[in-house]
């Protein structure tokens, strides 16, 4: 169980040293979620902080989904896709980008960083911007530590 | 609550090199739901999946979770692993642990670590799965073929011959594309005409076979199986049934213009056929320039038509057809040489591209196969050629290769030594690649036999002095410039996709790169198919092509769309869109966000107190629907959820990743 101990936050709920933020991602079936798996056919390096739920794609992503995540406990969300104007199912992430510019305010209202959500476009070829992304995101939300804001007590 | 199998794959050492699976077993048996859990070198080995479906039926599981590589590569195989044990092949999930987790994470503690979260997010999602079932829909046993160049000859063609009917549509006048300028082909060097010829025939006279010209694709609804193609038939003022293809009209009519098919380097009328050998061979008047239908004087070509069958009031008409497969193969423009300026291409006239050179050897063209210099008629004596222009250079945004001018050059090069015995060529290039069959070995020729002269290196500017061309550049072999005093320069202009081929794929729903080039479904394993099922690629709309490429291509193409046509019928997705009635509110947001318009609302009636009452539902039709679940975001009243991805099934897996 000691890999999964290491995870957690110190009790009285500070950031110590060792401490990992806990991001969860939405990648789009055709176009992120290939493009994690190119960064790991190219074996690229990057931290693990970022887990990816496969979705069919990025408009599949509920806000309800975002705040869930939030609630529970996660430190950080990325919402994932095809770039504007190449989405698989031709026009799901331009509604993606609408809904989550909107919730992404809604959310820095509430107190969230906004580095704390962030909605990208990572074509299934793009492997290299798949592993800055998620390396960026995670060492920024390190830096902002462990999120308290919407969190339930657990 | 199900009772969950979960089966850690090794996958050799990809995985439990850095990933401790053993360890991924064990922790695994506590998450809820989980009866059994086991590691293994090689899941999807067959002896691998017989242990898991040992298991199924020892530990009567209701479904499991298979922690490997990514779904993408072998969730089919698992799903048909769960089918052979009698269990339903929806209630698997498969869980990446290596893509996206042992290969990208060197250190075996955070390694084995996330492999225990994302396992245990597969866990809680198969925990909210419920058994899906697969429809079927009806194949209609046609196919459409866009672009009768060869590559949609040859794949029309070879669909008809299988025993389909098919439509070969064009939105030029005549069948040919590219290949019906061309004068002669490498490496063989027959005369274009006369192998494209026969085969133009061969396709309008084949009884599975209805050509289509002088129309284009509008919309396209529906999906694999069944396509509802929207085509606009454009008005050609001519009858087709009642002319024979005379050519009186054409003859008589006063108005002259430039000619498209001459590359503007000879002149047409405004009713015309584009080349002699067109098929169908009947004339079409350019409304543009036709001087009846542009201020209603002239109408000579009416009076001259013995049959009547000039029609001035004739209109586009719109048809509505169903396919069951399509081909797209619209080719690619010749690159507009006017961005190189330093080449003063488009401002001096004898600087040409590779298709005006075509046209200028054609016995047939303006010249009757003279070569003449476009600004005095001359006969050039030294000829430059400069390779990869709009072809590998950045600069102009066209990084790529485009793969057919290099031979094209040599052919150039090899038949103006032969018409003008004198003259001299001399052929600036980057690299000489020749890699198809029999390629090299006329390229050799070229150099040896025919005395071209190949130079490495760049052209910088070319400027006109009297009636001379110097060409000033730099040799990089020899780390010198070169000037040569030139007669004729031609530039190997490359391919560029067709200006609204973007739009085309929009029409279709199919995807295209940076360029506008069609992507075809996989690089390497499906090279003919596109994303959306039911539409292939066949030439050079896909990427830059020969014609040896692109026939094969247009031939693969067509296996697959026969193949298609042969079946039955087709089984739809299973993970699709489903609407709980109880919960709808009828107020039709998702049918507006559907991009597939695949949903649409009914009226349902409803027992109320005793009463009945009507009211409107969503309905999604099962056949339409491609599961992208963009509905179920829109509807406010969570009625409209996606089978495979739902709200619960999704929320299961955010809650299982969140658990500390
Ligand atoms: S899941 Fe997508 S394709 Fe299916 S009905 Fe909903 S919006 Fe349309
Ligand atoms: S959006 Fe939801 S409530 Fe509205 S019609 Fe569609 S399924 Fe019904």
């Amino acid at each position: 169980m000691s890999a999964v101990d290491e995870k957690k936050v110190n009790a009285a709920g500070q950031p110590d040293p060792n401490w990992e933020p806990n991001i969860v991602g939405f990648a789009c079936n055709w176009c992120t979620y290939a493009g994690a798996d190119l960064a790991g056919l190219s074996r690229m390096q990057y931290p693990p902080n970022v887990k990816l739920i496969r979705v069919p794609c990025s408009g599949r992503a509920n806000p309800q989904f975002v705040l869930r995540a939030f609630q529970k406990g996660a430190d950080g969300v990325l919402v994932a896709g095809c770039h504007p104007g190449d989405c698989h199912y031709a026009t799901g992430n331009y509604f993606t980008r609408r809904r989550f510019l909107l919730f992404q305010r809604l959310l820095e209202f509430s107190g969230i960083d906004p580095r704390r959500f962030q909605a990208r476009w990572i074509s299934g070829a793009e492997a290299p911007k798949f592993r800055d992304v998620v390396t960026q995101m995670a060492e920024e939300v390190k830096a902002l530590g462990p999120n308290r804001k919407l969190r339930e007590e657990l | 609550m199900k009772r969950i199998g979960v089966f850690v794959c090794h996958c050799g050492t990809n995985i439990a090199n850095t990933v401790d699976c053993a360890n991924v077993a064990e922790v695994a048996k506590d998450f809820p739901g989980v009866v059994y859990s086991c590691d293994y070198k090689y899941m999807c080995s067959e002896p691998g999946q017989v242990m898991i479906q040992e298991a199924i039926r020892e530990h009567n599981l209701d479904g499991y979770v298979v922690a490997a590589c990514s779904p993408r590569m072998h969730e089919p195989t698992f799903r048909k692993c769960a089918e052979r044990a009698g269990m339903n092949p929806y209630m698997v999930e498969q869980v990446n642990i290596r893509e996206q987790c042992s290969w990208v994470h060197a250190d075996k503690t955070k390694g084995t670590g996330k492999s225990i979260d994302i396992t245990r997010m597969g866990v809680a999602k198969v925990a909210q799965n419920e058994p899906l079932f697969s429809t079927t829909i009806p194949v209609t046993k046609r196919a459409l073929v866009i672009g009768a160049g060869i590559a949609g000859i040859q794949a029309a063609i070879d669909i008809a011959d299988a025993g389909y009917p098919v439509t070969l549509l064009d939105r030029e006048h005549s069948m040919g594309g590219k290949m019906a300028q061309v004068d002669k082909t490498f490496p063989t060097l027959d005369c274009s005409a006369c192998i494209l010829t026969p085969k133009m025939v061969e396709a309008a006279q084949h009884p599975n076979i209805e050509i289509v010209t002088y129309a284009e694709v509008e919309a396209v609804d529906g999906f694999v199986g069944n396509f509802d193609v929207t085509i606009r038939k454009k008005a050609r003022y001519v009858d087709v049934n009642k002319c024979t293809g005379c050519g009186l009209c054409s003859e008589k009519c006063p108005k002259k213009v430039a000619s498209e098919f001459e590359m503007n380097l000879g002149t047409r009328k405004a009713i015309y056929v584009p080349f002699p050998q067109a098929v169908p061979n009947k004339p079409v008047i350019d409304a543009k320039n036709c001087r009846f239908l542009l201020d209603g004087k002239c109408g000579v070509c009416k009076k001259v038509c013995p049959t009547g069958a000039v029609d001035y009031e004739q209109k586009d008409e719109v048809i509505v057809e169903r396919f069951g497969s399509i081909v797209v193969a619209t080719g690619f423009e010749q690159f507009d040489i006017s961005k190189y300026e330093e080449y003063g291409a488009g401002r001096i006239p004898d600087v040409i591209t590779g298709l005006h050179l075509e046209r200028l050897m054609n016995a047939s063209g303006p010249t009757m196969g003279k070569i003449k210099r476009p600004s005095d008629g001359k006969v050039p004596e030294k000829i430059v050629f400069i390779k990869c222009v709009g072809s590998r250079d950045e600069a102009k945004g066209r990084p790529y290769c485009s793969r057919a001018c290099c031979m094209y050059v040599a052919k150039h090069a090899t038949l103006i030594k032969e018409k003008i015995p004198t003259s001299k060529s001399y052929i600036f290039y980057m690299d000489v690649r020749t890699a198809g069959k029999n390629y090299e070995e006329f390229y050799a020729r070229t150099q040896n036999e025919y005395d071209a002269q190949y130079i490495r290196g760049r052209v910088s500017k070319i400027f006109q002095v009297g009636d001379k061309l110097i060409v000033r550049g730099e040799d990089s072999l020899l780390g010198r410039p070169v000037e040569i005093e030139a007669d004729l320069v031609v530039l190997a202009a490359g391919m560029d996709p067709q200006q609204d081929a973007k739009d085309l794929a929009r029409t279709l729903g199919i995807s295209y790169d940076q360029h506008g080039w069609f992507t075809e479904a996989h690089p390497k394993l499906r090279p003919v198919e596109t994303h959306t099922a039911g539409i292939f690629l066949a030439g050079a709309c896909q990427g830059p092509k020969d014609i040896p490429d692109s026939v094969a291509q247009a031939s693969a193409a067509a296996v697959k769309a026969a193949g298609l046509l042969s079946k039955k019928e087709l089984t739809a997705e299973a993970q699709t869109a489903g609407c709980n009635e109880a919960y709808c509110s009828g107020c039709g947001l998702c049918v507006a966000i559907c991009p597939y318009k695949a949903i649409e609302l009914k009226r349902i009636s409803e027992r109320v107190h005793g009463g009945t009452r009507e009211r409107q539902v969503s309905s999604v039709n099962q056949g339409l629907c491609q599961g992208c679940g963009a509905c179920s975001v829109a509807c406010p009243s969570s009625a409209m959820n996606l089978k495979g991805f739902s709200n619960d099934q999704i929320l299961a897996e955010v809650d299982a990743l969140c658990q500390r």
